[in-house]
């Protein structure tokens, strides 16, 4: 019951966490800023409009936007928040998590060739580099934390992280959430790998790839994205808040570390440049880096 | 095993009438592909008779030859090899009679059909061969059809090249396992692979060494990185339905070789799992890593059998690894995901080759800078070759991800494990599965996506057309199977039991008691795909009805503003993989011809890159010349003059008569 909760709480929540860092960084920058609930404003706009579609693309295009948020809401409903199993759990539902994301990807990045536009080209050929070097950081996370809590389900790591566990390995539990702040960076188009106010197609890699998208189909883009950055700040959000709560509480406690970790990607947003292009491979590979010292350290 | 003895005569048959009607030519066509797809639907009857079954039948008559003897048997093992081989031979075979129609007027048919079929008929001699004499005639008949089957388009030197090389690689791999299954007779006394299994001569110090000589013979065969050579070089060159036969199937029999001998050793050796993984990683990264530099569509494509025979050959270590360190969870998983890796990478693999092949008879060209665009004029095979690609980067809901999912669910229980010794190879296994999924969605993302989106990059790519439905329907049944293993998987997944009862050393009960774990993450990973396909088309159908009525026009793609975009202008394959070919360049090591523009007014300029396969180049080259440089100092004993022959034989017969009276 908890677990359907939380997943329609991820369901509907989900883009206020982009509101919150675009809040945050407006703060930083001393400006006034958008809305908190802007983006839920602009998915009312788009899911309104009509669409022009490009006379390069096919069904490729179409399906991109669907595909890639149905890919992500399954995603979402395998991470526990807050305490509560997920609503679906099994061994191995972390491969299945890694991949859904593989194939939300797999699609936005055809859709993005679909138009043979050379900028959207550019910034699927991004895509592809960056997240072929942060799935291994992500899966080394992941198993440094099966190593850690001996069990095979995200429900069951997560689970396993209580106090006690923070208190035997806390080097180990600093390293993966290091490795998962990177991913997580990288994966959501976020500074420093990505920056989502860019105005230059040039420089773009997420943005880029879905500039021909309008109307529903960039809502469902939109919406999307915002799903999967709730679905690996959840992943986060379960290693800092230990597994000690009730149901509503946890609920509770989640959804404010969430929040917490949304202000934290302003922040960084705020108080960062973004890297040169050919400086994110080293910083995925240092991320990926950190979790191979905490895998080291169970081994040890 | 009437039913599988009636198919390879049914396959011999059919190969000999076809060359018998060379004169008639689409006769050939017909005959010799219609004779394989019957003796398919016979053999995967009654291979899935046996599958299901779980029983072995055998069969032992007498024979001339002086070694060995005719002994033939079919259990799990060679069922779940023999399901591939005969659902692939059959496929390619349809697929086969309207790619050869435009050779009809200048090639002899019925001679590439004879050999077609011998082919099928030697990769199930393989299989079902349970001794060594026998075994090794029918792996040298597989070696040598498949030859002529690569040399079809003889006329053009890099074929001959091609041919060249791979029958020198396959009978250097040849050559080790003679060794081995001399060094085997004489421990057993006789050639019978049932004696060898009682006798577990994969045991002790001479265990190690047959084990190693099994790795290079069947590895040379399988494809297995530096022994993979041959591969990137033959696939282009054959004919596509060959292709994918020969990278569907054929490879998979030194996947079979080696796990056959595996079923003779008592207790692996614990380096033999860690030789395995380490061999089956390398082979995967840098399987797709080459895939990624290449502009060949075709040898893009055998590069990434290098890969997928990489994951087999890592489930198999993680198996063995298993089976060293009495794990039955891993060794059950391990095995388990190898197994439906084979009968995955053949389907997706058939499919991929087959769409190549139709993308290659409708343009005339496999280089994929010159291609683009064809989802419009091609829909069908862009649609197959979609459903191939997704499949084989692992994606959920297809086959790809099941077998994948068994091998990281081996790995992460193993990596549970408290045992350093165990974990560290699980780690590197879960670590190396992610890169290469990463690696290989890029590389498919490029072939895809440059090849059948975006705009037609050349005049050929411009013209061509749907090809008919005779090369159509095997991709469609191909894809039609990615989707159902994917969706089915509990059902497939028990299925494979007997199998791994063969090598795993367990029973079946154990064998089925702990495939029952891995059952409930199967049936919800299907599951999921269920909902994933449902909520896909829920989200379409509420776009459809929020546009009803909308205003939703068409227009260029946008291009900031400029007014005279062309096709040229698209992003190339290159260009899409050259972060990730820049950033692993120390291995790829790409030969670059750059006229570079340096002047204010350039008249000419260009960039060529050319990614030649680093083992070949800086392993084998230098070996091969040295061993040319040293027996061309030979070369004066072979002049011409026949008098001096005949002194040389002359000189042989004295000295050997000599050596005998002596």
């Amino acid at each position: 019951m908890q677990s359907l909760i939380n997943f329609l709480l991820a369901i509907v929540c989900a883009p206020l966490l982009i509101g919150v860092i675009n809040r945050t960084k407006a703060w930083f920058a001393g400006r006034q800023g958008q809305p908190l609930f802007q983006l839920y404003y602009d998915l009312a706009k788009l899911l309104r409009k009509g669409a022009v579609y490009s006379r390069t693309t096919g069904w490729v295009f179409r399906a991109g936007p669907v595909v890639g948020l149905a890919a992500a809401l399954v995603a979402t409903a395998l991470v526990p928040v807050g305490g509560s199993p997920a609503l679906i759990r099994f061994d191995g539902d972390l491969v299945l998590f890694a991949y859904c994301f593989g194939l939300m990807r797999f699609l936005t990045v055809l859709a993005a060739l679909d138009t043979g536009s050379s900028f959207e080209g550019m910034g699927a050929s991004r895509e592809v580099t960056f997240s072929a070097l942060a799935e291994p950081a992500m899966f080394l996370a992941l198993a440094a934390l099966v190593r850690q809590t001996e069990s095979l389900s995200l429900s069951g790591i997560y689970a396993g992280i209580n106090l006690d566990a923070w208190r035997t390995s806390p080097a180990l539990l600093l390293l993966v959430i290091g490795t998962l702040v990177v991913v997580l960076l990288a994966e959501n188009s976020r500074i420093p790998v990505d920056d989502p106010n860019t105005h230059l197609e040039l420089t773009m890699i997420h943005e880029v790839m879905v500039l021909d998208h309008g109307g529903p189909d960039f809502g469902f883009v939109l919406y999307g994205g915002a799903v999967k950055l709730w679905a690996m700040s959840a992943l986060i959000t379960g290693l800092i808040v230990p597994a000690h709560f009730g149901p509503w509480s946890g609920t509770l406690v989640g959804l404010l570390c969430m929040l917490v970790i949304a202000i934290g990607v302003g922040i960084i947003e705020s108080v960062m440049a973004r890297l040169r292009l050919l400086r994110v491979p080293q910083l995925l590979v240092g991320g990926a880096a950190l979790s191979a010292v905490a895998l080291m350290i169970t081994l040890s | 095993m009437a039913g599988i003895l009636t198919a390879i005569i049914i396959l011999l048959a059919s190969g000999l009438v076809a060359l018998l009607m060379g004169g008639r030519r689409s006769w050939a066509s017909y005959i010799g592909s219609g004779g394989v797809v019957g003796a398919a639907v016979l053999g995967v009857v009654s291979s899935t008779r046996i599958l299901w079954g779980g029983g072995v039948e055998s069969l032992r008559l007498a024979w001339a030859l002086p070694l060995g003897e005719l002994h033939l048997s079919v259990d799990g093992l060679s069922a779940v090899f023999l399901l591939a081989v005969f659902v692939m031979s059959g496929l390619s075979a349809l697929y086969g009679i309207e790619y050869l129609a435009p050779y009809c007027s200048r090639k002899p048919l019925g001679v590439s059909w004879f050999f077609f079929n011998l082919l099928a008929a030697s990769m199930v001699m393989v299989l079902v061969a349970r001794d060594g004499v026998l075994f090794l005639i029918a792996w040298e008949t597989m070696s040598l059809a498949s030859f002529f089957l690569v040399a079809f388009e003889n006329e053009r030197a890099e074929v001959r090249e091609a041919a060249w090389t791979y029958l020198v690689a396959t009978h250097l791999g040849t050559a080790f396992l003679l060794v081995m299954f001399v060094l085997m007779g004489r421990a057993a006394g006789c050639f019978d692979f049932d004696r060898f299994g009682q006798l577990k001569l994969l045991g002790g110090n001479t265990g190690s060494v047959l084990f190693v000589l099994a790795l290079v013979g069947f590895g040379t065969k399988a494809g297995f990185m530096p022994v993979h050579v041959w591969l990137p070089e033959a696939h282009p060159a054959a004919p596509s339905h060959v292709s994918a036969l020969m990278s569907g199937v054929m490879i998979k029999t030194g996947i079979y070789g080696l796990v056959r001998v595996l079923t003779w050793a008592d207790t692996p050796v614990w380096w033999w799992g860690y030789l395995m993984v380490g061999i089956g990683l390398t082979s995967g990264v840098f399987g797709v890593l080459f895939a990624l530099a290449q502009h060949d569509l075709k040898r893009l494509l055998a590069y990434h059998s290098v890969e997928n025979i990489g994951i087999i050959a890592t489930g198999i270590g993680v198996g063995l690894i298993g089976m060293s360190f009495d794990l039955p969870t891993l060794v059950v998983l391990g095995f388990c995901g190898a197994f439906l890796h084979v009968i995955n990478h053949a389907i997706f693999k058939g499919l991929l080759f087959l769409a190549a092949g139709a993308v290659l008879h409708e343009t005339g060209t496999r280089n994929i800078e010159r291609l683009g665009g064809l989802m419009k004029r091609m829909p069908w095979t862009g649609l197959l070759f979609f459903v191939g690609a997704a499949a084989i980067c692992g994606l959920p809901p297809l086959n790809g991800f099941v077998s994948e999912l068994l091998i990281y669910l081996g790995a992460f229980s193993g990596a549970k494990s408290m045992a350093a010794l165990v974990a560290a190879p699980m780690l590197a296994v879960v670590i190396g599965l992610a890169l290469i999924g990463g690696l290989a969605a890029a590389c498919f993302a490029k072939a895809f996506g440059i090849v059948f989106q975006g705009e037609a990059r050349s005049e050929q790519a411009a013209r061509a057309h749907e090809c008919g439905g005779l090369m159509r329907v095997p991709m469609f049944l191909l894809a039609i199977g990615c989707v159902l293993i994917g969706l089915l998987a509990p059902w497939v997944v028990s299925v494979l039991a007997p199998a791994v009862e063969c090598v795993s050393g367990l029973s079946l009960t154990s064998v089925t008691g702990q495939l029952a774990m891995s059952m409930r993450p199967l049936t919800l990973v299907a599951g999921c795909g269920v909902v994933l396909i449902m909520l896909g088309a829920g989200f379409a159908l509420v776009r459809w009805r929020l546009l009803r009525g909308r205003d939703v026009s068409t227009a260029v793609t946008w291009d900031c503003g400029y007014v005279a975009p062309t096709a040229r202008m698209q992003y190339t394959a290159s260009s899409f993989a050259q972060p990730l070919t820049a950033l692993f360049a120390p291995v790829l090591r790409t030969a670059r011809k750059v006229v570079a523009i340096d002047e204010m007014f350039p008249a000419h300029s260009e960039l060529e890159t050319h990614t030649p396969d680093v083992t070949r180049e800086f392993l084998f080259r230098p070996i091969f010349s040295g061993v040319g440089g040293l027996l061309s100092r030979l070369l004066w004993l072979q002049h011409g003059r026949l008098q001096v022959y005949v002194l040389y034989l002359a000189i042989a017969l004295v000295t050997l008569l000599v050596w005998k009276a002596r």
